[in-house]
């Protein structure tokens, strides 16, 4: 039986060669400078210091920012009832309804994102349709709206998911006892079924926020050449300008910027348990 | 009072998986367009999948594409599996790290991973191409197969491989006729995630490649710059695909099910 254990060791290897070493070698590029090779080590700040002087690129980040906290928040909104709607579905149409939710995550992102590209043209089909009306054409792609709306139409099933799951996992007597206390509908829901259900929000905020901060193919298709998340930037110091260590430096960032939200957000999580304890 | 709610909860819905498949519906639907037209509707016809099977470009993008996801799939299934049985018999500390060290890819954006994988394979001098392509989903795959395939080694019985031993197995043979079929299922819905990883992937692809080796999404960012409705053609191959393996997927057990009980 002992040597079952040895069946781990080439994959302990592999790990190491191709997961801690790429790793690694971020950190590395980011904090030396320009023009070096794997040999010679010159340690800077220099590729942080650019980031934070320069004007632009703190825009860029609050832009991401801003965006994914968006996204995270519409997803909230439109995920919620809907799983909630899934989970107290009549047990012959949850699967079913679940199922739909999944098809379309399987379905490549590049595909589904390439579509809105064609549906909100300005003499696209929503435009065509509010033409029969008699209505001006909307300019939707490469705005802002188109960014969001992509993100959301990528991310949302991850965040439906999620919560159902929690609901599902949910002790349904729980709602009966509190209906026997006295508790009306908007009570059970607010004091029963909402707290049960935050673990399931808190992981869906993890799996929205995470890639639409660094997304960088939505903004490219749906935003245009000019809009420009961290992740455009990353993109571009990596294939078209080959800075790699200022390229490194900023992927750094956000990481911690990353960790930072979800420390957040589990922190909010927690004080929202001890409340309601 | 009590159907107010229904209705509601109807109409939500409905919109909901409206604003789901309305894309995938206009992609399939104007794949059988008449003109180049993205926006308006103008006949049907069959020259997108005409153009699309006499383009080099697209059919090495879906060769590619098959070609890596059947590699990397059956390689990190394999991989996965084996490791993830040494690391069920392993010690605390072993467990901890390789766990951590397996998040990495999981837990961070994609984006991350591709750059320390670019950099990796350009210090080390490798080609770039179909070959770093494979090595890449390889690794970002079999995670996934192991966390799929560890609860299923959790819940067996720690002292099976001993018992048959003692019957006079082989550790070799306890391994390939007691315990994998035990967690078979565990092995396949792990290979399953992997090729659909591996499959759909783009922005981990798009970094590691070169010398114009492209898979199906890939191409489609590169392309998507001007109006090429092979696209949508390409699309709904890869839309019907998808779909039926995943269909095949969730209606077999169910037909299983029916079949028991009857």
């Amino acid at each position: 039986m002992r040597h079952f254990k040895t069946m781990l060791y080439p994959y302990l290897v592999w790990i190491g060669i191709m997961i801690v070493v790429p790793m690694l070698m971020i950190v590395m590029y980011a904090f030396t400078q320009k023009g070096n090779d794997v040999t010679t080590f010159r340690f800077t700040l220099e590729n942080f210091a650019y980031f934070f002087s320069d004007a632009i690129f703190l825009d860029v980040l609050k832009r991401s920012l801003w965006i994914a906290i968006l996204t995270t928040i519409v997803c909230i909104l439109l995920g919620y009832p809907t799983a909630y709607f899934i989970a107290n579905a009549r047990p012959n149409w949850h699967m079913r309804l679940v199922l739909l939710v999944t098809i379309p995550t399987w379905i490549n992102m590049l595909v589904r994102t390439y579509a809105w590209m064609g549906i909100l043209q300005d003499d696209g089909i929503i435009n065509s349709f509010l033409g029969l009306f008699g209505l001006e054409p909307i300019k939707m792609l490469h705005t802002s709206f188109a960014v969001v709306l992509g993100m959301v139409y990528n991310f949302l099933p991850f965040m439906i998911l999620q919560i159902h799951t929690s609901l599902t996992k949910m002790d349904k007597s729980l709602l009966e006892a509190a209906n026997d206390l006295g508790a009306d509908r908007v009570q059970r829901f607010l004091r029963v079924t909402l707290p049960l259900s935050m673990p399931g929000v808190i992981s869906g905020i993890t799996l929205v926020f995470l890639p639409a901060v660094s997304s960088f193919f939505i903004p490219k298709l749906l935003g245009g050449g000019q809009f420009v998340l961290i992740g455009n930037v990353i993109e571009s110091q990596f294939l078209t300008s080959g800075n790699w260590n200022f390229g490194s430096a900023i992927s750094m960032i956000m990481a911690v910027i990353i960790m930072i939200s979800m420390y957040i957000t589990k922190k909010v999580d927690r004080n929202v348990d001890e409340r309601g304890v | 009072m009590k159907e107010k709610p229904r209705i509601f909860s109807k109409i939500w819905m409905a919109v909901l998986f409206a604003f789901f498949y309305a894309p995938i519906l206009y992609i399939i639907v104007f794949s059988f367009n008449g003109n180049r037209s993205l926006t308006h509707l103008n006949g049907f016809s069959l020259q997108w999948y005409e153009k699309m099977f006499s383009s080099n470009d697209m059919m090495d993008a879906v060769f590619y594409t098959i070609a890596v996801a059947l590699i990397a799939t059956v390689v990190s299934t394999i991989v996965g599996t084996i490791s993830a049985i040494g690391l069920s018999k392993s010690n605390k500390i072993l467990k901890a790290t390789v766990e951590h060290i397996n998040d990495l890819p999981i837990m961070n954006p994609e984006i991350v991973t591709a750059i320390g994988l670019l950099m990796f394979f350009s210090a080390l001098g490798v080609k770039k191409g179909f070959l770093t392509m494979v090595l890449a989903h390889i690794m970002f795959c079999t995670p996934y197969v192991m966390l799929s395939v560890s609860p299923k080694l959790r819940s067996l019985d720690p002292n099976l491989a001993d018992a048959c031993m003692d019957l006079g197995a082989t550790p070799w043979q306890a391994l390939l006729k007691v315990i994998v079929p035990q967690i078979m299922p565990g092995i396949i819905s792990g290979a399953l995630i992997a090729f659909t990883m591996s499959f759909d992937d783009f922005i981990i692809s798009y970094f590691v490649t070169g010398n114009g080796v492209s898979n199906i999404s890939i191409l489609v960012y590169t392309m998507s710059k001007r109006v090429n409705p092979s696209i949508n053609a390409l699309s709904t191959i890869v839309i019907l695909l998808i779909t039926v393996v995943l269909l095949l997927i969730n209606i077999i057990p169910m037909l299983k099910e029916r079949k028991r009980v009857k």
